[in-house]
């Protein structure tokens, strides 16, 4: 059953790679429920499910087995055009930050309003070189990713992100190259949102300093959730 | 220009600013589109000027009806014409008048070039079936081996030409003869011969001792004004029906050599399978370009597929980088062509150049050819599967 009070709604969950003797399970029935608004960090070793379970919660993966309902919308035997239109409203943080190289910062930011339509010229440059200048970089607008280092690519790639308001961000360890004062910011900006607009953040990373900022950890071991630790209060 | 493409676009012209992002990338694309629009225009320029020059000996004459041996498929080819045919025409109450049409290649050995002349022989007292600039000088042909020569013949150089005058005409050797020409006229090389000669049909049947004078190439026919050209070419076959003949307006005579030249003669065909070279080449530099593109680029289109963005989105992309390059390859394209081209007509004198018409058509080819092998580009989209990105 959909439920307004959550963002993300996983039962049951089961997930295989591979075909024939190859076939070999990943992921061994998941139950999820994530809150609107919350901030989780999913924790686990390497090879543990954590990237598969992400790209099933995110549409970037067909569901085999058991259900998942992302923002009120059941995603086992959904339809591609459906999967695209539901996307729109997630913001995705990978790990490489795959900017757009003959984009500038502001017209990479740009690429997370614009498919979601037409909206302002003017408007939409405000939008972006805001969030820009949340994360840091209102001085590096317009400059083009091979100008920038690893951690300001980061930032704009985390950006492009959350400039159009997403219900969901799902981020893959998105601080590994950013430094401890700059990923506190990003981890404190994603949690004001979450207070704002309910955004919800499921984020995978290894950071322990994070992880004391988290409202909730959950703990993949060889595709089981073993773990799930309210740390609020 | 990003600023025009993102307000016609209603998005960031990502395809403009990543075909610039690649300048070295970008120039070989243009080159591309450039070269393929030169084949193409050269090719063109080639099969139009044959248009041309194929209906130009039809303008140093006037006339209604044009009756031609069966196998007669251009003005310089084919069989006699018995002499007796044009008085049974006149019997048909709209023709007024008739002549024979000699024809034949006349060699001038000019020493280092050797040139050959398509020769006309008509009456000199019918300068109502010549053009009227032609018409004015025809007088001088009742003069024994008397000519008016093509000044714009290929080896014929320009002073040359202007000199020939009634006071000082141009005399030289051909056939055993002495020719004189007394007086030009502007006829220009063909693809048959290097230019033109008028001379009277005796002059030619001196040239030609084995001709008779019963039996010329082509029978000429003015009509009464308002007569109707087809219909008395049909009423004419009916008249005279002989399988060995061909009678047909002045005017279908010339669409169809044209189209004979153009579709059965191997020049003709070779100059279109030019066009179909030059296409193929420039949509399969520009597939190769922008695949090539898609490729490089298969991260970032998958993080776009991964926020929302759908085929027609990629699509728009790559078919923006397409048109784009044939709208810029087009510029140095027909620069190129018509540079060439103009050479071309200076070396052979054929009237080589690019129409209006010509240049319109080939930009909107190169742009449409170029957005269907930016389609084809597309399916290497495939490839950019989101869920690898995590
Ligand atoms: N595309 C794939 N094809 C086949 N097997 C896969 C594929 N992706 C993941 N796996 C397997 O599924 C299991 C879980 O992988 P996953 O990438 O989800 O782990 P992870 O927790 O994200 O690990 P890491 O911390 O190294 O990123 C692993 O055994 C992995 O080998
Ligand atoms: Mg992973």
């Amino acid at each position: 059953m959909p439920d307004e009070d959550f963002s993300i709604q996983a039962s049951a969950l089961n997930h295989w790679f591979g075909t024939g003797e190859a076939r070999k399970q990943a992921l061994f029935d998941i139950d999820l429920r994530i809150k609107r608004g919350s901030f989780v960090v999913m924790v686990g070793a390497s090879g543990s499910g954590k990237t598969t379970l992400l790209t099933l919660l995110g549409c970037l993966r067909e569901i085999q087995d058991g259900s998942v309902i992302l923002l009120g919308k059941e995603l086992r035997h959904a339809t591609p055009a459906q999967n695209v239109r539901l996307r729109r409203r997630l913001g995705f943080i990978f790990q490489a930050h795959n900017l757009h190289e003959s984009l500038t910062a502001r017209q990479n930011v740009l690429m997370g309003l614009q498919v979601k339509g037409h909206i302002d010229k003017t408007a939409s440059d405000r939008a972006a070189a805001h969030v820009l200048g949340l994360l840091g970089l209102a001085d590096r607008l317009d400059y083009l990713p091979a100008n920038l280092s690893g951690g300001q690519k980061q930032r704009v790639a985390i950006g492009r992100a959350i400039v159009g308001n997403p219900d969901v961000v799902l981020a893959d360890e998105p601080t590994a190259a950013l430094d401890w004062d700059t990923a506190a910011n990003v981890v404190d900006l994603l949690k004001r949102l979450g207070q704002a607009r309910g955004t919800s953040t499921l984020m995978v990373t290894h950071d322990n300093r994070i992880l004391d900022r988290a409202d909730r950890v959950l703990t993949l071991e060889d595709g089981r959730l073993v773990g799930d630790e309210d740390r609020r209060a | 220009m990003s600023r025009l493409l993102e307000r016609l676009l209603g998005r960031l012209p990502i395809g403009w600013l990543q075909l610039v992002h690649q300048r070295g990338r970008f120039a070989a694309a243009l080159s591309g589109v450039a070269f393929a629009n030169v084949l193409v225009f050269v090719q063109l320029g080639l099969m139009s000027s044959m248009g041309v020059s194929t209906l130009r000996p039809y303008q140093f004459f006037q006339g209604d009806i044009l009756i031609s041996a069966a196998d007669a498929n251009t003005l310089t080819e084919g069989g006699n014409v018995a002499r007796q045919w044009m008085l049974q025409a006149l019997a048909d109450p709209d023709v007024v008048a008739g002549m024979g049409l000699f024809v034949a290649l006349v060699p001038w050995d000019r020493g280092e070039t050797d040139i050959s002349l398509t020769t006309f022989g008509i009456d000199p007292f019918r300068a109502d079936f010549l053009a009227p600039e032609i018409a004015a000088d025809i007088g001088v042909l009742q003069v024994q081996d008397a000519a008016i020569l093509d000044r714009l013949a290929r080896g014929l150089t320009q002073e040359e030409a202007a000199a020939i005058r009634l006071q000082t005409p141009l005399s030289f050797e051909s056939q055993g003869r002495t020719l004189t020409a007394y007086d030009t006229f502007a006829g220009g090389g063909g693809f048959g011969g290097d230019g033109y000669l008028l001379v009277s049909d005796q002059t030619f049947l001196s040239l030609f001792p084995a001709r008779s004078s019963g039996a010329p190439d082509h029978i000429l026919l003015r009509l009464s004004p308002g007569a109707q050209p087809d219909a008395v070419a049909d009423r004419l076959k009916t008249l005279i029906a002989d399988p060995t003949l061909r009678i047909r307006s002045y005017a279908d005579a010339m669409d169809e050599e044209v189209r004979f030249q153009q579709t059965q003669r191997p020049t003709g065909v070779i100059f279109g399978f030019g066009v179909l070279i030059g296409v193929l080449v420039g949509i399969v530099i520009v597939f190769q370009v922008l695949s090539a593109d898609v490729a490089d680029h298969l991260r970032e289109y998958a993080t776009f597929k991964a926020m929302g963005y759908g085929q027609s989105f990629f699509l728009g992309v790559v078919v923006e980088e397409a048109v784009i390059l044939g709208m810029l390859g087009f510029i140095p394209g027909v620069i190129a062509g018509w540079g060439i081209l103009t050479l071309m007509a200076r070396v052979t004198t054929l009237p080589l150049f690019i129409s209006f018409g010509m240049a319109v058509t080939v930009f909107i080819g190169t742009v449409v050819f170029s957005a269907l092998s930016g389609m084809i580009a597309t399916r290497r989209l495939a490839a950019a599967d989101p869920a690898d990105l995590f």
